[in-house]
This record gives structure tokens, sequence and C-alpha cells, in this order.
């Protein structure tokens, strides 16, 4: 697509928002599905938002489209708020889950419905519409009708058709659910390559973890109807500040404790730990540290040290992954398989060592 | 003809009994429109002649009937269909106070005896002094097609991805362009399958009409009245036309429905 200005290696030009969620909230009835959120979005960004299912994602994504009335709150498009607008006054464009291709229209005339709307006709719309489908890479099939293209061509031209209005905003919901594994695979990359072209902010709600962490710059991890944490996703990966994202994102060992310093946790069985000082800012009594299986070393010679029985061990491949029984709580461990022979036998005992660096501290568990 | 064939074709068979079933009194009906019959009634065969279809209005009355009659179907089938689609689009689309209820009455005249219906029409109108006629035989019409118009425009409707109509608002159609360019182009051949289905009931329906006609002959009054003394064979020759229209029509319906899908 010429006429979109490509922004530079897909960064935001300035610190712009794009986007501002204020204390947004949508009750259904009896139900509260999204629950006093506030978000802002920078222009450019590839953002996702992640959560189990019913934590409220496409609520705040129909939203933000238009297509549900928020029961409080603001939104803002470019600093104006648009949340009693139609949809059709709304710079935003969406690409549903079941794609909602017009059947009765053609592939050209699909992708032209917006730009129609707009009054652009003749030679401008052809070469328009001829230039998005060739950006999803689907030029020449202009004449035929959706039912006679596979689902992954059908993604492709709900993606054309939202893309060649070249909204502000492009919103997805669960765009790629329907197709199998590797075509999802395909159009997570494609996605990505599309969204660095056009420059426009997409916001993409999934809740496959992989697929957020393969394509988001930022990830809105949800649950509940409302925002868990924001970041990128090796921050959340790495530095998750609740209980519930150190769970959803990949595996995590967690143990309860107690702060008795400025960077030491006493675990329950008296061991102590030593945490980054600024995972404990703000923080004080109960608490849990994380610490993921990967990073954790048999073995001492670590700052942080912990012992325990093998009760479990799984060999895949790769690596092994071992459950030991520890007075402070079970823990997982990823142990690399790069020598031969180095198996652990269940009931061994073995020391676990690890970096204080990689240590997340999360808010105690509430019924313990 | 041994098992297996008679099994085999078992299915034919009974096709064919079930198809000789149904059109046989067509047929008949069809055959004696040629017939000539000596006396005042068309029972049996005489010998055959195209003047009964050349000289279809020569009964006195037989052509203003069957000019009522059409009149009043086309009027009556436009007018429930247009208020049909709009109640099914209300029932389907919108959750508002009394939709079961609603629901409920629309399917009322579909299951009430006609010769209810009629009897309790004509009350209506002596109790409001209404002058019985056109405009009764009309509201009547109008008022038992409606229900067929709903349920017919209904089930294409209930099947409506709801998405389709949101992403053209999405892409800048307002709630009018989205009616004209998505919803209605969707639900066309319902609506078009409607018309057909009013068209034919109004067309040929006899007891509330009767009930609601007052001076006015319909068509099918007409032969009522004409049957009592004589049936000419005029009659046989406007009902295979009537037919032979209503056929067409539903035939082109589905046609042009295949025709579309293959293009599609
Ligand atoms: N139209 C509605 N009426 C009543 N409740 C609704 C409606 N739409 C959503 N909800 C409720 O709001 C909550 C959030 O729903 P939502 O569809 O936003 O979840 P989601 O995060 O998109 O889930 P999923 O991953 O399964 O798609 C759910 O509890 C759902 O039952
Ligand atoms: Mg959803």
């Amino acid at each position: 697509m010429t006429a979109v200005t490509p922004v530079a290696d897909g960064a935001p030009a300035t610190a712009e928002y794009d986007i501002r969620l204020i204390g947004l909230t949508k009750r259904f009835d009896d139900v509260v599905a999204v629950d006093n959120i506030s978000l802002d979005i920078d222009r450019g960004h590839f953002f996702a938002l992640l959560g189990p299912s019913g934590c409220g994602k496409t609520t705040t994504l129909r939203m933000i489209g238009g297509f549900e009335e928020p029961s409080e709150g603001r939104i803002e498009l470019g600093g104006v708020d648009v949340a009693r607008l139609p949809p059709y006054k709304r710079d935003v464009n969406t690409v549903f889950q079941s794609y909602a291709l017009f059947p009765h229209l053609s592939i050209f005339e699909n992708v032209a419905f917006g730009l129609k709307r707009r009054g652009i006709k003749g030679g401008d719309l052809r070469k328009r519409v001829g230039d998005a489908l060739e950006l999803v890479g689907l030029a020449g099939l202009d004449r035929r009708k959706p039912r006679q293209l596979s689902g992954g061509q059908q993604q492709r031209i709900a993606l054309a058709r939202a893309l060649v209005n070249r909204p502000r905003v492009l919103l997805l919901d669960e765009p790629l659910g329907a197709l199998d594994l590797k075509l999802r695979k395909e159009m997570q990359l494609e996605l990505k390559r599309i969204q660095h072209e056009v420059g426009i902010t997409f916001v993409h709600v999934t809740h496959d973890q992989e697929e957020a962490m393969t394509m988001a710059d930022r990830i809105v991890i949800m649950n509940g109807g409302h925002i868990e944490q924001v970041g990128e996703p090796s921050e959340l990966y790495e530095q998750p500040r609740t209980p519930f994202v150190a769970g959803f994102l990949g595996v995590s060992n967690l143990l309860s404790g107690t702060i008795v310093g400025d960077d030491r946790v006493k675990l329950q069985d008296g061991t102590e730990v030593r945490v980054p000082t600024a995972a404990l800012a703000g923080r004080q009594g109960n608490v849990q540290i994380g610490v993921r299986p990967e990073k954790l070393r048999i073995g001492g010679g670590e700052e942080n040290s912990l012992s325990g029985t093998v009760a479990e061990s799984a060999y895949i491949g790769v690596s092994t992954q071992y459950i030991l029984d520890t007075p402070a709580g079970p823990v997982t461990v990823y142990v690399q398989n790069d020598r031969l022979g180095a198996q652990v036998a269940n009931g061994e005992r073995l020391t676990l060592g690890w970096s204080p660096d990689c240590t997340f501290v999360v808010d105690a568990q509430e019924d313990t | 003809m041994s098992l297996a064939f008679v099994r085999r074709h078992v299915l034919t068979v009974w096709s064919l009994f079930f198809f000789g079933y149904l059109l046989l009194p067509i047929a008949v009906v069809a055959a004696f429109s040629f017939n000539q019959p000596r006396g005042r009634f068309n029972f049996t065969w005489e010998g055959f002649t195209w003047s009964n279809w050349t000289h279809w209005n020569a009964i006195p009355g037989i052509q203003s009937a069957v000019e009522l009659s059409l009149e009043i179907a086309l009027i009556a089938s436009i007018l429930a269909t247009g208020l049909g689609t709009l109640m099914a689009l209300a029932l389907v689309r919108y959750g508002f106070r009394g939709r079961a209820t609603t629901n409920f009455i629309v399917f009322l005249p579909l299951s009430t005896p006609e010769i209810v219906l009629g009897a309790s029409l004509l009350t209506l109108f002596l109790n409001f002094s209404t002058p019985l006629g056109f405009w009764t035989i009309l509201i009547a019409h109008v008022m038992f097609c409606v229900s067929f118009a709903v349920v017919t425009v209904k089930a294409r409707l209930v099947g409506f991805d709801r998405h389709l109509e949101e992403a053209a608002m999405d892409l800048g159609a307002n709630e009018w362009t989205t009616f004209r360019k998505v919803t209605l182009p969707l639900i066309a051949p319902a609506i078009l399958a409607a018309l057909l289905l009013c068209f034919a009931i109004s067309v040929d329906d006899f007891v509330v009409t009767y009930f609601v006609a007052g001076p006015r002959v319909t068509f099918p009054i007409f032969v009522w009245g004409a049957a009592r003394v004589a049936t000419p064979p005029q009659i046989n020759v406007i009902g295979i036309g009537f037919f032979v229209i209503a056929v067409t029509a539903m035939l082109a319906n589905v046609v042009l429905q295949n025709r579309r899908a293959q293009r599609a």
C-alpha cells in the first residue's frame, strides 16, 4: 500500500497515544464484563490483549469499535472522546473472528466497501483495492465470491478490507482462531510483517500466550474484567507482578514467605533468599517469590539455594523436567540435557541455586 | 423385475405415485378447460376446443371478478410483505417488552380456523359500521397474509450473521446504507418468497373473503356462486391461468436463487 507512510522500524514517531481508555466499564445486566480499566496505547505499536476466556477482551474491543456502549468511562481516539459515537464515525476498523465478509459481494466489492462509503471511485478505487489485495498476497482474486476462498484466504481478505481504509487503529478479535496450527504460525508472521509495513496501530485480541509473545510489542494481560499487567513480552515474563500473570505466561515456581529486609524474604521453612530491592519496593508482610524453572541450576554456587528430593521427572528431549519436594513447597526445574547420563533418579536429594536477579515477587495468596 | 430392481427404484416409484396424487386433479382441471360441454356442467368429456381459452371472459361477471382478485392479491401481498418484513426485523433484532406476546399473536391467524377469522372480522366491521367491499377485503387479506410473511422472513433472519451488519458499519456505512447494501440483499430471497406466498394465498381465499366482501365478487366467490347453477369451462381456464402464473413465478425465484448461488 503505497499511500500509507511506513513508520521507520515500526517505532512510534512521537510518543503520542492513539487510544486512551479511561475508567472504562461495561455491565451486562448482572455481569461486569469490563471493570474500570484504563489503558494508553501508543501510535504504531502492535498491542496484544491477552487473557483467559470470558475475561472481557472481546467486550473491550467491541467498545473501542463502537458495537457496545460503555456503561462508564471514556474512549479517546487521538485525543477525542468517541465513546458515544456510532461505529461509522470512528476512525478504527475491525477484523472479525468470523471474518464477516459480505457473501453477496465479490472480493473486489468487499474490499472496496469502505472506500466507496467515502466517495472514492473509478481508477483511484481500483488502484487502492488492488494495492490492498497485493499487500495481503491475494492479487487477482478480486472477481471471486468469499465462499470460493479458503479460510486462510478469507482471513486475508478481511484484513485487506479493513486496512484499505487506513484507519488510525486496526482491531483484531482472535483473527487466527479458526485457522489450523501451521497456517496460524504463518499468519502470525505475516500479520507482523503487514503491521510493520503499514505502521498502523494494531490491537490484537487472543487467548494464546505464545501468539501474543510472538507478535506483540506490548501485551495487556486481562483477567476477570480488569488489567493485571501491561508490558513488553520479556518484561511480563521476567517480572510478572501478580500471581495470575506469573502462572498465565509460562510456568512459575511461587513460594510463600515474609519480607525480612530491604532485599530479603524468609520462606516458610526458614530459608532466607535475596531478591532485587526494586521488587520489594512498597511491599510489606507476606509475599510470594517466583523463579522460572529454567533459571534454576542444580548444585550450589548461586546466592539463593534450596534443597529437596526429586518427586517426579519427565524426559522431553532437549531438557528434563523435575518436580522437587522442598520444605518451602514443590519446585519445578528444567535441566538442559547437555551431557549424556546426567539424569537424576526419583528420590535423590538435590540442591538448587539461582540468582537474585532472576527472582520476582508477587502478592501473597489470598486464601493462605 | 428382480427384487434388487424394485429395491433400487422404490423411491422413484413412490415419488411418481406421490406426484401423480398431487398433480392429477390439476391435470384434470387443465384438460377440462379444453372441453366442449353440452349442458351447463363441465363434468363429462364431450370434445376438444380452444374457444374457452379465446373467450375466457365470455361469462358475465367473470372478468371483473378476476380483476378484483388480482388487484386485491397484488396490493395485499405487497402491503403484507412490507409489514411482515419490518415485524420480522423487530421480532428478531430487538428485545422489547411484549416480544413473546407479539410472536404468539403473529402466529394466531395461522392456527385459527378461517371460518372463525372470517366471522369475527365481519362482526368487527359491522360493529364499527364499516361498509363492506374492496377495503374490508383488502384489510382482511393483509391481516392473514402478514403472518405468513413474518414467518417466512423471520426464518431467514434467525440464521443471519449480525457481524455482517457490524462489519458494514465498521466500514463507514450508516444504518440506512447498511440496511440497503447488506441486510436487504441478503434477505431478498425470503422477501420474494413471502411476496409469492402472500399472493397465492390471497388470490384464492374464499372463506374469509366470503364474510367480508359485501357486494363485491372475487374470483373464488364467483366460482362458488356459479357452481350452483352451472360450471362453465372458463372457470377451469382462469384456475389454470392462476396456477401457471404462480408456478412460473416460484420457478423463476428458484432459478434466480440457484443462478445467484452458482455465481457466488
Ligand atoms: N451481550 C452480552 N450479554 C451478557 N453478557 C455478556 C455479553 N457479552 C459478553 N458477556 C459476558 O461478559 C464477559 C466477558 O465476555 P467477553 O466476550 O468479552 O470475553 P472474552 O475475553 O472475549 O472471552 P473469549 O476468550 O472466550 O472470547 C463474559 O462473562 C460474558 O459472558
Ligand atoms: Mg472473545
